[in-house]
């Protein structure tokens, strides 16, 4: 199941074309049209246009307040869209509880809530969707073959831990992160979300969680990466999307927009190009990397969602 | 076997390098002892034989069959309650209500059947739906407000501490419900709830098979079903649960209509064995009952615990409240004395944690 012997997981990525995938292109899982959401007078989140397909990464870039998670907490299901469409294999869906999400293939990585920390392993990974046996009186919980059944997942994910019976909090963030796609791409998860999965990782836990993202891919999940490292982005993204602000400012798809572009967009690049003027007046600041305005020339989101 | 309550989740584990081959065999297996005093249940047994051996040796009188049955009469009244308040707690929240409870139950079943001159089944049966209920609102309360339980069930504990003065006043003109024990039912009733049997000539009380009955079923659906499982989930970590598909609503309300359960069904072991219900009483009980789980090892903050561990915790009570007779001296020293054995309890319980669980 894993992608064993693969080099980096740049170079892995950059083997590949878009012309592998065209045929799925035509079809997203889910799909937001203009979508938005607003708490009370603050609107989060604006004129949002969003494909997942399967076998692509779709990476949504974007700074703190950015709107990020609100995006997720739609898809997830744990919030609802107040404008626009949310479409899930082209059906408008709007759903109230994460396990609607669920039900329909779209799995969630939260960045810090994946897991009950005082749960075993083997607990965490099956909670909501637990094994049983018996009839209904006596149903209860078929402890042997979740366990075995969690071992075998975590092996396959590389992941090799000596007692499934110790709480999950005892492991570290990296290792949680994968169990907890581990678990989703068990549960027959078709649209996997990651909230932020590298963000409190160090570089090579970070590395880990990517090569998990690459191999989720490759066995057919859409998935949704949601970062604010452009550079963990790029070495797996097939689509990347930049918030800024609750609206979308970059749309591209891998082919059009380059490394150094996808970091300036996220790093609000268009603002610093147009500061560099007043910037380079200024003693002790460094404008000489900054790009010109004109440089950044990756296609923009279509300003209709902007006003 | 599963539930191991670690003392913290030990964040501060090094990081692993990554998922190699290095992950494997970097835990060694702690001894046997250890791995067992870690284990909440087995420290607060460890207690209760200690409580059970000082009062032996203290109190003669406590050797007799017959002061054992006693004490465990006493035991599994405060068990039989403290095991779905141990349930709740487990699931990350706690119930205030549940001492008066008990006594709402008891007053509306001896009121209705006795006003209304029917079957005291019919009562019981209505006692039952309005435990449920009052379970039903704390839980609904809880859930959609999003109050914390302590301030919704203490607002329970004080309506239901009024309406019984106020409502046995205005239905009986008195404090007390009037004796029932001649009506339709009662015999059968009694037998179901405050009877009692012979074993060996020592005469042994029903509530105590009940009770032990209870806490069997009780640990089996927290270790062995999908509800066990939701309950550790909702109080160790409520969004993670919620987000992974389990139904936290359900769960949370549920746990508080098992209190009512519980409420209701020691609720009728007192209108059963004693006829008439004191409208004033069961204030202070449902502290006892939170005491009893959290010397039985259940986190007072939700996510870990067992029904075992507050049958102990439920015999320790029984036994001091009963052995202080037993030993002559003045009851009134009772709550001192569950004070002190409450902060040593789980002082002991956390220092032998700390000590099993070091790395």
């Amino acid at each position: 199941m894993t992608t064993e012997g693969n080099g980096t997981q740049g170079a892995e990525v950059k083997d590949r074309t878009p012309e592998d995938r065209t045929p799925e292109r035509d079809a997203p899982l889910v799909e937001l049209r203009g979508a938005g959401k607003s708490y009370g007078n603050i609107r989060a989140l604006h004129g949002v246009d969003l494909k997942v397909f399967p076998s692509q990464v779709t990476c949504v870039l974007g700074d703190n307040g950015a709107g990020k998670s609100t995006l997720i907490k739609i898809i997830s299901g744990l919030h609802q869209h107040t404008e626009g469409e949310f479409l899930v294999d082209g059906t408008p869906v709007r759903f109230s509880t994460p396990r609607e999400a669920l039900d329909k293939g779209i799995a969630t990585v939260y960045q810090d809530l994946a897991v009950v920390p005082l749960m075993p392993v083997w607990r965490n990974f099956f909670l909501g969707s637990e094994m049983t046996k018996g009839p209904w009186p006596l149903r209860r919980l078929d402890i042997q073959r979740m366990k075995k059944t969690a071992d075998e997942e975590l092996r396959n994910m590389g992941i090799v831990l000596d007692d499934l019976e110790q709480p999950i909090g005892t492991l570290s963030g990296g290792q949680r992160q994968c169990v907890a796609i581990a678990r989703a791409v068990y549960f027959g998860a078709r649209v996997l979300i990651l909230d932020e999965p590298t963000a409190a990782l160090g570089v090579k836990q970070s590395g880990v969680v990517l090569k998990y993202i690459a191999a989720a891919r490759d066995r057919g999940l859409g998935v949704i990466f949601i970062t604010h490292n452009p550079h963990h982005a790029y070495m797996v993204g097939d689509h990347f999307s930049v918030l800024r602000l609750g609206t979308m400012e970059l749309n591209a798809s891998r082919d059009e927009v380059s490394l150094e572009e996808l970091t300036n967009h996220m790093a609000g690049g268009t603002e610093l190009a147009a500061l560099k003027h007043e910037l380079s007046q200024v003693r002790g600041v460094d404008v000489e990397e900054l790009p010109e305005a004109d440089a950044l020339t990756a296609p923009v989101a279509s300003s209709e969602g902007k006003s | 076997m599963s539930m191991t309550r670690q003392a913290e989740p030990a964040v501060t584990t090094p990081p692993a390098p990554g998922p190699g081959k290095e992950t494997d065999g970097r835990t060694a297996r702690r001894p046997l002892a250890l791995r067992l005093l870690a284990r909440p249940e087995v420290g607060v047994f460890l207690g209760a034989v200690a409580v059970l051996v000082f009062f032996l040796v203290t109190a003669p009188a406590v050797r007799d069959g017959s002061s054992m049955a006693n004490i465990l009469y006493q035991s599994s009244t405060i068990g039989i309650m403290a095991l779905p308040v141990a349930l709740l707690m487990i699931g990350g929240e706690f119930d205030l209500s549940a001492g008066v409870a008990v006594i709402t139950s008891a007053l509306t079943a001896s009121m209705v059947s006795y006003q209304l001159t029917m079957n005291v089944w019919v009562g019981v049966i209505v006692a039952l739906v309005v435990s449920l209920g009052v379970g039903l609102f704390n839980g609904w309360m809880l859930v959609k407000t999003g109050l914390p339980s302590f301030l919704v069930t203490l607002g329970t504990f004080l309506i239901l501490q009024g309406v019984n003065l106020a409502v046995t006043k205005l239905v009986t003109g008195n404090v007390a419900t009037d004796d029932i024990s001649d009506m339709d039912g009662f015999d059968q009733a009694k037998a179901l709830f405050a009877s009692s049997f012979e074993v060996g000539g020592v005469n042994v009380k029903i509530t105590v098979i009940w009770w032990l009955v209870f806490a069997a079923l009780a640990t089996w659906v927290l270790l062995r079903t999908r509800y066990g499982n939701w309950i550790f989930a909702v109080g160790g970590n409520k969004d993670s649960a919620r987000a992974v598909g389990v139904p936290v609503t359900f769960t949370k309300i549920s746990l508080f209509m098992l209190v009512g359960f519980g409420a209701w069904f020691v609720g009728m072991h007192q209108l059963f064995s004693f006829n008439t219900v004191q409208s004033g009483e069961g204030v202070g009980q449902e502290l006892i009952y939170i005491a009893a789980a959290v010397i039985g090892g259940c986190l007072l903050t939700g996510g870990a615990g067992s029904a075992i561990g507050p049958v102990f915790g439920a015999f320790m009570f029984g036994m001091v409240q009963q052995g202080i007779v037993y030993a002559g001296w003045n009851p009134d020293w009772f709550k001192a004395f569950l004070g002190v054995m409450l902060l040593g309890a789980v002082l002991i319980n956390q220092w032998v944690q700390r000590t099993a669980t070091r790395r």
